[in-house]
């Protein structure tokens, strides 16, 4: 294997507030790395700072925030040292986007034709017939039946489940390396969840992209995924490959998680709840944020944030337990970030 | 014992009148739908949007009145009760509802919140409500304190907590739970869930669960209600149901319910197209024009709901014994014995 496609290194993102008084670490000290064709998933709760670390990663942050440290390579090129209108050529040409709601992320004034079209005209200065036809390509390459028809119509127009393959299609419609998909189905029925994710594969397959799930669903993890990140309180708590990680959780919370999960094989077990609630990230307490709701939790565990520990296998763990047990074998632990 | 009983039960609704004001439609949200959810017991309902599970939870709820059929609760059709039997009604049935930042009002105290359908139904003296807001309060599992402090003072976890105890303020017998859960985060999921549970085994409730969570339906329901465009495809005993589903559709929307393992694999339905309009279901069985297994008289004629291994079906794959090798039967079939 290469050099991986997208490189996350030591990544701090912090919203400030309006006075610099209150600092909210929303991404803190993330590493991850995604080769071609993979599929990362990042899994977390509301506020555990995986939606700012998509953000980050394409550079359309709120202007209250401020990437505070490390290192975005992309093709062995770093992002954070890349100018706007450098992005701006990036964005939808290399690194495409889809977001959660399909309703706000169209244009109701404009066509879907002009809609899928767009990223074409403005990334490869297409004209419009050109554009057009592609974008009736790629119409049909998200299987919407007539989309001859369907160019000429505007998003109201169409169902839920429809407009999320039109925001696919845009995604797709400059080849890009990278997709960035935002819990791209939350807003959508079962079987259209289905449908959509099953063609998100196929087109992954098909122009061998590399793809980045945000989202809350374990579920989608276990269907879609080679990698999982597990994020708490904007740290990656847990990270390696996905079999490894369901199989043999090592972080307290990605057991807790996992456990805590309905399952449809075996119903009627009592589920294990997690006490407490997610922190605020406005007022973390020292050591490991999770610690509160941990029931493994330890004296030091309340003092002293643990460092990123690797196991055996190559999973990265953030737990005192772990560095426990990577001490005592072969694991190592790195020391906190440089 | 079935605390309530649905019998044939409809909601029809005018559909918009078209640009030139011709033809009204009628949208059968709820089309002839008979269930019954039993004392202490969880009815869980599944279906996707359009499928008239929250036509149906208000029909329960008596927040709509049902265009035919009807509803019997402890025996006693509603239709018939007088004004004193309705009340009784109203407090034996309450909800709980998606989301506990709409279904809380701001400006008032958690307290005044748990206590409101205590003083609009009940006369009793203040000190006495007061002590009932704090057994409410422990009973959910929040410290009395919280009496005094208003909903924005909460999490979505101990609001969804609040709400759970206003719905138990006047003891109900049922309570119907519109996705209790969804719009709370992954962590605090099973706290709430095993919640209801408790209360459950506790007060011997019974719930009407409505979710699309698959999993968490089947984890808290006994029986399971499965819905497509108004009418019941399959209906029988959780395990049962999960196990070995046998609508087609109840077998595409289980293959589509999202593995909780990577290693977990299930036998892949994906359905081609989308749920039609209600406004204008397709002839006969709603389900042919996504069904793989669709019949040449599915298209004409209606699947009644039939007995079929310990369940009820609505699919003519199960309503005529197998026939090999022949072309589909011309006239009606016989749909043998009605159920009980």
């Amino acid at each position: 294997m290469g050099a991986p496609l997208l490189e996350i290194e030591n990544l701090s993102t912090h919203y400030v507030s309006a006075h610099g008084t209150r600092v909210i670490r929303a991404v803190e000290g993330v590493s991850l790395s995604l080769g071609a064709r993979e599929t990362l998933g990042i899994v977390g709760e509301s506020g555990s700072g995986k939606s700012t670390l998509a953000l980050s990663l394409v550079r359309l942050l709120p202007p209250s925030a401020r990437i505070a440290s490390g290192r975005l390579l992309f093709e062995g090129e770093d992002l954070l040292r890349k100018s706007e209108p450098e992005m701006r050529r990036l964005r939808g040409k290399r690194i495409a986007m889809i977001l959660q709601d399909p309703m706000a992320s169209l244009n109701p004034l404009f066509t879907v034709g002009d809609q899928v079209a767009e990223p074409i005209r403005v990334h490869e200065r297409a004209k419009r017939g050109a554009a057009w036809r592609r974008a009736l390509e790629l119409l049909k390459a998200v299987r919407i039946a007539s989309p001859r028809t369907r160019l000429g119509q505007y998003p109201h127009e169409m169902s839920g489940g429809m407009r999320q393959r039109i925001v696919g299609a845009i995604g797709i419609s400059c080849e890009p390396r990278l997709l960035i998909a935002d819990e791209p189905t939350t807003s959508l029925d079962l079987t259209i969840q289905a449908q959509y994710l099953n063609l998100l594969r196929d087109l992954q397959q098909a122009h061998g992209l590399a793809l980045i799930f945000i989202t809350h669903n374990l579920g989608i993890v276990a269907k879609m995924c080679d990698q999982l990140a597990v994020m708490y309180a904007g740290r990656v708590v847990e990270a390696g490959p996905v079999r490894q990680i369901f199989n043999a959780p090592a972080h307290p919370y990605t057991q807790a998680l996992l456990n805590s999960i309905p399952r449809l094989s075996d119903s009627r077990r009592r589920l294990t709840a997690i006490d407490g609630q997610p922190p605020d990230l406005g007022m973390l307490a020292p050591g490991c944020a999770f610690a509160p709701r941990c029931t493994r939790v330890m004296e030091r565990c309340r003092s002293l944030e643990p460092p990123q520990a690797t196991l055996s296998d190559g999973r990265k763990v953030r737990c005192w337990l772990s560095v426990a047990s990577a001490v005592d074998g072969a694991d190592k632990v790195e020391t906190g970030a440089a | 014992m079935s605390i309530l009983e649905a019998e044939c039960l409809s909601k029809h609704f005018a559909g918009r009148r078209g640009l030139i004001g011709g033809h009204r439609g009628v949208v059968r949200a709820v089309d002839g739908v008979s269930f019954a959810i039993e004392s202490g017991q969880t009815l869980g309902v599944v279906g996707e949007s359009g499928c008239g599970k929250t036509t149906t939870a208000k029909l329960v709820l008596g927040l709509e009145q049902p265009t035919a059929g009807g509803i019997r609760f402890e025996g006693k059709d509603l239709s018939t009760l007088d004004a004193a039997g309705r009340r009784h009604y109203r407090r034996s049935v309450q909800a709980v509802f998606q989301d506990p930042y709409a279904s809380l009002n701001p400006r008032m105290r958690v307290g005044a919140i748990i206590a409101e359908p205590l003083v609009t139904n009940e006369r009793l003296p203040a000190s006495q409500v007061r002590a009932r807001v704090l057994e409410l309060l422990n009973l959910v599992g929040l410290p009395g304190r919280s009496a005094d402090l208003f909903p924005h003072e909460f999490s979505g976890g101990q609001r969804q907590r609040i709400a759970i105890a206003r719905a138990l303020s006047l003891s109900p017998k049922l309570i119907v739970l519109d996705e209790p859960v969804s719009a709370l985060d992954v962590s605090i999921r099973a706290q709430i869930l095993n919640l209801l549970s408790d209360l459950q085994a506790q007060l011997g409730l019974a719930y009407l669960f409505i979710a699309h969570d698959l999993a968490a339906v089947a984890h808290m329901s006994h029986a399971v209600l499965v819905m497509y465009l108004g009418r019941i495809v399959e209906y029988g005993e959780t395990r049962m149901l999960v196990r070995a589903p046998k609508h087609p559709y109840t077998k595409a929307l289980f293959s589509a319910a999202l593995p909780s393992r990577p290693d977990e694999r299930r036998e892949d339905v994906v359905l081609a197209g989308e749920v039609p309009s209600p406004l204008n279901p397709p002839p006969g069985c709603h389900f042919h024009p996504r069904c793989q297994l669709v019949m040449p008289h599915c298209k004409e004629q209606d699947p009644l709901l039939t007995e079929t291994e310990g369940r009820q079906v609505a699919c003519h794959l199960y309503a005529a014994p197998p026939r090999a090798g022949l072309a589909a039967p011309q006239a009606a079939v016989d749909f043998g014995p009605d159920r009980p």
